[in-house]
């Protein structure tokens, strides 16, 4: 690696959310932070600018929708019409209630699934590849948190680090 | 803590607040009075080919007014007119002396399923032991308080159908259950006096647990220990058994049973969704008023973005069962099923599809964004619309069966707005007065100021 990074391990997500601050305040460089589960907060407490994904969501259940009313449009009323129920298939608004349950699952089904290949992508993570993660443990009950060191004193680093809670800190160069 | 001295200083300032209120029910109480006299002169010169019917129109819709022309009423009353063309006018004109009536009783239900689907919300928060709510606590029961004289009102309305004073319900009419085969096999169940021994169960209960639930918040303010607020964990946790059940029965007597023919099984689910959803709706406006001028300043907009998370779902979940209840009859277009919607949808075409818009399409496209629902002003928009959208839910509901196509949302059904609209600011602000406006002893009061989403 280029420049050197601090591993810290924390062993609390509050006292790892409280250490954050403190590192962001103190105008440390928090390169990466592996965690076991979710931390609510942390991503506004690293400053990490608000995901897209909620709009590109939007625009997969907007493509979902267009492509359920084309394909009942073209499946039910101008290919092959039929009389159900008493009910003949000749105009796409008539039928339209029929349809709403199609609509609203395929909406739902290219929205959800194109928005977590969206995200896959986004992260680069795909099957079969190998864990980034350097700390085992960070998939059990520790936090893992990269500082960078840049250019700034390993000691005073290191000791801040343990001043906010860190329990052990390795230095990776 | 200081909250209590806030607490304090609202009643103060409540004061002229609530004699204002009263000014203004008292105005829309003499609008709606002012035009009773005018929507009877209208019924005369409209449509009026027999003298038989003459007389008894006048009746205006204030249950002050005392009825004296019961008799006429009963007489008139699906009577057997040899010439057709009368017996179409009597029609019309019985459906426009519904008209008021059932102009008040959409008004007063209205607002008495708002205080209904708070306390229905306030009961859940207790019965889960919601950590993020407490701090509303105080605006919620201000709500519920209207529930009792809402109820007793929609009580009065209900007993003034059976003494047959009004005609909103078909089937409290001897004559017409003579010819009628299916009402004659449901009276058992649908008959006068258990109809009101029904009702007045569910009013009773609600108003009793309501009672003893505010009793114990009032109590745990001073309370040392969690006694009472176990005892309201419990007596919630029991409400809202009794609610579901009654609720759903509630439906079924109070509305569906407008049309004494058609049943829905979704039908107590629908009017809840609709309850629910416009206590949600009055919550969050009553919270962001009261914190606009300074009384909650404990409440963040985590909690009005919580608040508005519950009206987006509860709008989907209320067009979800609109929509299950309409497909299924729509596409199976049974005769004795489909009548209801046809009838909705030839009658009714703006309301019935303008309540989607709404109370669908307009909460979802306005709430879907995370960031808007902490905008304040947007959530007291989109809570207006959905509060008129589900008034225009409860009018498309008891109209048809009462005034069929001679619909309008005119002087009565305003007026009628109005009147109760004054009447629950009026209750519900004054007994925001009455207690601190947070509540104290809750153990979760130090989380729920917190909150943070």
């Amino acid at each position: 690696m280029a420049s050197k990074v601090l591993h810290a391990i924390y062993r609390d997500d509050d006292l790892l959310l409280q250490a954050v601050k403190q590192i962001r305040e103190a105008r440390y460089h928090i390169g990466e932070i592996y965690c076991p589960f979710p931390v609510h907060g942390l991503d506004k407490a690293m400053g990490l600018a608000p995901t897209r994904l909620a709009i590109t969501s939007f625009l997969y259940g907007l493509v979902g929708l267009s492509v359920a009313i084309a394909m009942m449009n073209f499946i039910m009323i101008e290919d092959w019409p039929q009389d159900i129920g008493g009910k003949p298939s000749f105009s796409f608004f008539q039928n339209m209630p029929a349809f709403v349950p199609i609509m609203f699952e395929l909406t739902v089904f290219f929205a959800a699934h194109l928005m977590v290949i969206t995200f896959y992508m986004r992260s680069r993570l795909w099957p079969f590849k190998s864990a980034e993660n350097p700390d085992v443990r960070t998939t059990d009950d520790v936090f893992l948190m990269e500082v960078d060191a840049a250019n700034h004193n390993i000691d005073d680093l290191t000791d801040f680090l343990y001043k906010t809670g860190a329990s052990e800190i390795k230095l990776i160069e | 803590m200081v909250v209590g001295a806030i607490g304090l200083i609202y009643g103060f300032i409540a004061a002229p607040d609530t004699v204002e209120e009263v000014k203004e029910m008292m105005a829309s109480e003499h609008h709606g009075e002012g035009h009773a006299a005018d929507d009877a002169a209208e019924i005369h010169v409209e449509q009026l080919p027999g003298e038989t019917v003459e007389v008894e129109d006048v009746q205006g819709y204030e249950s002050e007014v005392a009825h004296t022309e019961g008799e006429q009423h009963a007489e008139a009353g699906h009577g057997e007119e040899a010439s057709h063309e009368n017996e179409h006018y009597e029609h019309i004109l019985h459906q426009l002396q519904n008209k008021p009536w059932a102009a008040l009783y959409v008004a007063a239900f209205f607002f008495f399923m708002i205080s209904l689907g708070v306390l229905a919300f306030y009961a859940i928060q207790y019965a889960a032991q919601a950590g993020w709510s407490p701090v509303l606590f105080r605006v919620m029961e201000a709500i519920t308080a209207y529930l009792l004289p809402g109820g007793i009102i929609v009580f009065v309305l209900l007993v003034l159908s059976g003494l047959h004073l009004n005609h909103l319900f078909v089937w409290m009419d001897p004559e017409v259950v003579a010819h009628d085969e299916i009402i004659q096999a449901k009276t058992a169940y649908l008959n006068v006096p258990f109809f009101l021994i029904r009702a007045a169960i569910y009013l009773g209960g609600w108003a009793f647990f309501r009672h003893l639930l505010r009793k114990n918040s009032i109590k745990m303010d001073d309370a040392t220990d969690l006694t009472y607020f176990k005892k309201n964990f419990k007596l919630a946790a029991g409400f809202l058994v009794f609610f579901i059940v009654t609720e759903s029965m509630m439906s079924w007597d109070w509305i569906m049973s407008l049309d004494p023919h058609w049943f829905s099984t979704l039908f107590g689910w629908f009017v809840f969704a609709s309850l629910f959803v416009s206590g949600i709706t009055t919550i969050a406006i009553m919270s962001i008023y009261l914190k606009k001028r300074g009384y909650l300043e404990f409440v963040n907009d985590s909690h009005i973005h919580d608040l508005a998370k519950f009206m987006f779902g509860i709008s989907i979940f209320w067009t979800y069962l609109w929509f299950s209840q309409f497909m299924l009859i729509w596409y199976s277009n049974i005769p004795e099923e489909v009548v209801y919607f046809i009838q909705r949808m030839e009658d009714y075409p703006i309301l019935f599809f303008g309540m989607l818009v709404t109370n669908f399409i307009f909460p979802v496209l306005l709430l879907m964004n995370s960031d808007y629902k902490r905008v304040n002003w947007f959530v007291i928009m989109t809570g207006i619309v959905i509060l008129i959208g589900h008034y225009l839910n409860v009018y498309v509901l008891v109209m048809p069966a009462t005034v069929g196509e001679s619909w309008f949302i005119g002087i009565p059904e305003i007026s009628a707005v109005l009147l109760f609209a004054g009447l629950f600011t009026f209750i519900v602000f004054n007994s925001l007065t009455k207690a601190p406006l947070l509540v104290k002893g809750n153990p979760f009061i130090k989380e729920s100021k917190h909150y943070h989403y």
